[in-house]
């Protein structure tokens, strides 16, 4: 059971309603289900939004995962996003405070070698603005955390459509 | 502004859809609808003395007429009082459509007078529930709420009405059609997969059908006992199951799981293929998963795909309608060798028959067989508890004998309101319910209903004095410490048991049947119980209550220790 433990991603449309969410989220809750990340937004089309859900899951409880969710009758199709090739990013804030003058350079040097951007700079800190795949994130956080003493991380979960040409993530 | 108000569109969809009858509790945010309704004679309204009781009177009226179950509730406790009765049905997939009360939207959120977020509450007991936020919507949302109560896997759904928008005028046209992207019901059956599945059962050397209550809601009955017959393979249910084919067929093995008959639990340890249909592998049914049908490939027949491959890893699952999946079936089937199986499975059923011990006194198996005997047609509702579970084992149900009750979520008063929901859904048919001491006291209010709408319903209480299934595992399992389940126990006993004299019990149900203008009979021998139900059934207008004293120490066997394997048994012994 454990073995095949892996993250694993969900792309639906939904019904741009009011309660879709809590819905949604109520399901994995109730079922126990690992909800990992989930975003949401509306679409081209105002009545449907698209949700990015990212779950750790066995091979069984993911396909319970998708039968269930396209059960509901809110949602309007369940794409899953473990096969197809996919563009996903995730965007990340992270503030770092109290910076020395040496902690200011590291940050640049870091923000090249990520493809971050410092959008915003104060007389001890600097904010960075990264947007690449969540398992990236995960390590510019790891790294932060490590290197400087007082940091502030907002994330965004990760949004992904499915690709034109064939491309990794 | 033109066109008329919510709460009259709201009337003429009840009328378009058909609805002969609707169960309703009226409050201060449903008074306007009550008011409408005062005003149109199609529909039959039922005002029982509580909600919950309400909903599972329109939950056994759906189960025993194929109709959608209607109720209309107000906002607040009147809504939440539905609760228990939205996940009893949800559970055992019956048609509702509930519309409930609410505060006017601009008090929404405010902690208002009876304001409760119902939608919210239900989410996960209900098929589909929505806040009608747009009077223009109102229409379609109705529309949309009895297709989706009645198609595919059935259910309840849930539509709050805010009492702002129901005054609000607006159109006064209803849809004639239903399109919801997000919702299309599976139609149809594989064929590919169907064959595949036909070839293994004319392969199998021991193979066994498993009905599930799946049969039962599509109204299979028929086909799937031809599509025995013609098969020759012996047939095991669910309790929900009970009565796809009659029980007195050669054919039929018995009930399959933790009070499942011996030989249907052996069959199913032995069986080579597992053919079922309509069933959601409860944990009731497989008990120990690993050990659950160990030497079979499984076929499984289920319109809600989710069901398939979740508790029980299936080999060839089919996506259908259980009746469309069967019909198609009986175009293609033969007559499979199992004679010597058929033969292997008589021996069990020789072995350990179903049977109760003669314990010299009055038993819940006597009682039955009376039922069994006196009655060609009838509709038996049960509450939840050890008389389900001897019901479920001993009533003889078949083509014209129905059997209902809360199978999945085991909901306790259940019984009463059922029968009453039953016999206004058909007055022709004797209804008799069947409870414990314990779930009649759950919903006794609702003799009042009955009374009141003049239905003849024979309620039978199996009195033993206790909470008899819980007091069944303390006897069993918990060294006879019988905590919290003597219905006789109180402050004059309370740490002196044994000691000092039991006080009596209470209520008296003949005095309490009288006092509501019911009949009231009380059988205490086995020669009053064929009299009794003689009496009952003379009674065209009057509800009759029948209370039994049994022994408490009469135990529902076989039983599967919870968290056993089916070839572990416990027998009465």
């Amino acid at each position: 059971m454990d073995g095949n433990m892996k993250k694993r991603w969900i792309s639906l449309y939904v019904e741009n309603q009011v309660g879709v969410l809590s819905k949604i989220s109520g399901l994995f809750s109730g079922k126990s289900y690992n909800l990992e990340s989930l975003t949401v937004g509306t679409t081209e089309d105002p009545t449907i939004s698209r949700m990015t859900i990212a779950t750790v899951s066995d091979d069984e409880t993911f396909e319970q995962i998708k039968k269930q969710l396209n059960r509901l009758v809110e949602v309007i199709k369940v794409i899953d996003f473990t096969d197809v090739f996919v563009r996903m990013k995730e965007i990340l804030y992270v503030k770092v405070k109290k910076c020395t003058r040496e902690d200011k350079n590291e940050l640049f040097q870091i923000a090249e070698t990520f493809k971050a951007k410092v959008i915003d700079y104060g007389k001890d800190s600097l904010l960075l603005e990264f947007v690449q795949t969540a398992t990236k994130n995960d390590a510019v956080i790891k790294l932060m955390k490590e290197e400087f003493h007082s940091i502030e991380v907002v994330r965004g979960g990760s949004v992904g459509i499915e690709s034109i040409s064939m491309m990794e993530r | 502004m033109k066109g008329i108000s919510g709460n009259k569109l709201l009337v003429k969809a009840l009328r378009e859809e058909g609805v002969d009858t609707l169960f309703g509790y009226p409050g201060a945010c449903t008074i306007d609808i009550s008011d409408e309704l005062y005003k149109q004679d199609f529909t039959k309204i039922i005002l029982p003395r509580h909600e919950q009781a309400l909903v599972h009177e329109a939950d056994a009226y759906a189960r025993t007429t194929g109709k959608v179950g209607v109720c209309l509730v107000t906002s607040g406790p009147g809504a939440t009082n539905l609760v228990t009765g939205l996940a009893t049905a949800n559970y055992d997939s019956v048609p509702l459509v509930c519309f409930t009360g609410q505060v006017a939207k601009h008090l929404i959120g405010n902690d208002a007078f009876q304001e409760v977020d119902i939608v919210g509450i239900t989410r996960s007991i209900t098929k589909y529930g929505v806040t009608v936020r747009n009077r223009e919507d109102l229409g379609r949302i109705i529309k949309e709420a009895f297709y989706i109560a009645r198609t595919g896997k059935p259910g309840p759904v849930l539509i709050d009405l805010p009492k702002d928008v129901m005054a609000e005028l607006g159109s006064a046209d209803y849809p004639t059609s239903v399109n919801i992207r997000g919702y299309k019901p599976s139609t149809g059956v594989h064929i590919g997969q169907l064959k595949r599945a036909i070839k293994m059962l004319a392969k199998a050397e021991r193979p066994l059908f498993l009905a599930g209550g799946g049969v039962n809601i599509a109204n299979a009955q028929e086909s799937f006992t031809r599509l025995a017959e013609i098969t020759k393979v012996p047939v095991i249910t669910t309790v929900m199951g009970r009565g796809a084919i009659p029980t007195n067929h050669p054919l039929y093995i018995g009930n399959v799981g933790m009070h499942g008959a011996y030989a249907s639990n052996m069959a199913v340890s032995e069986c080579d293929l597992l053919f079922s249909i309509g069933t959601r592998f409860n944990d009731r049914i497989t008990g120990k998963l690993h050990s659950f049908a160990p030497h079979a490939q499984i076929v499984h027949i289920d319109i809600d795909t989710a069901a398939i491959s979740r508790n029980v890893q299936v080999d060839v699952p089919i996506v259908a309608d259980a009746k469309e999946a069967i019909e198609k079936m009986l175009e293609y089937v033969a007559g499979c060798s199992t004679k010597k199986w058929l033969d292997e499975v008589g021996e069990w059923k020789v072995e350990h028959p179903l049977m109760m011990k003669d314990r010299g006194n009055m038993g819940p198996m006597d009682i039955i067989n009376v039922i069994n005997e006196q009655f060609e047609e009838a509709i038996i509702v049960t509450d939840v508890g050890q008389h389900q579970m001897f019901t479920a084992q001993y009533a003889e149900i078949t083509h014209k004998k129905k059997l209902i009750m809360s199978g999945g979520l085991g909901t306790m008063g259940y019984g009463l309101p059922g029968a009453i929901g039953a016999q206004i859904g058909n007055p022709e048919v004797p209804v008799i319910s069947i409870s414990g001491d314990g779930g009649m006291q759950m919903n006794i209010q609702e003799i009042a209903t009955a009374v009141l709408e003049e239905l003849p319903i024979i309620s039978c209480v199996f009195n033993n004095t206790y909470l008899g299934m819980v007091r069944q595992w303390q006897k069993l399992f918990y060294g006879k410490r019988y905590a919290m389940t003597c219905l006789r126990a109180g402050a004059a006993c309370r740490g002196k048991c044994g000691e000092v004299p039991c006080p009596p019990y209470t209520p008296d149900f003949v005095k309490l049947a009288e006092s509501y203008g019911a009949k009231g009979i009380r059988v205490t021998k086995v020669e009053e119980i064929a009299p009794a139900f003689e009496e009952a059934r003379k009674s065209k207008k009057v509800p009759t209550i029948i209370e039994f004293i049994i022994s408490p120490e009469e135990l529902v066997y076989p039983m599967i220790q919870p968290g056993g394997t089916l070839e572990e048994m416990i027998l009465d012994c």
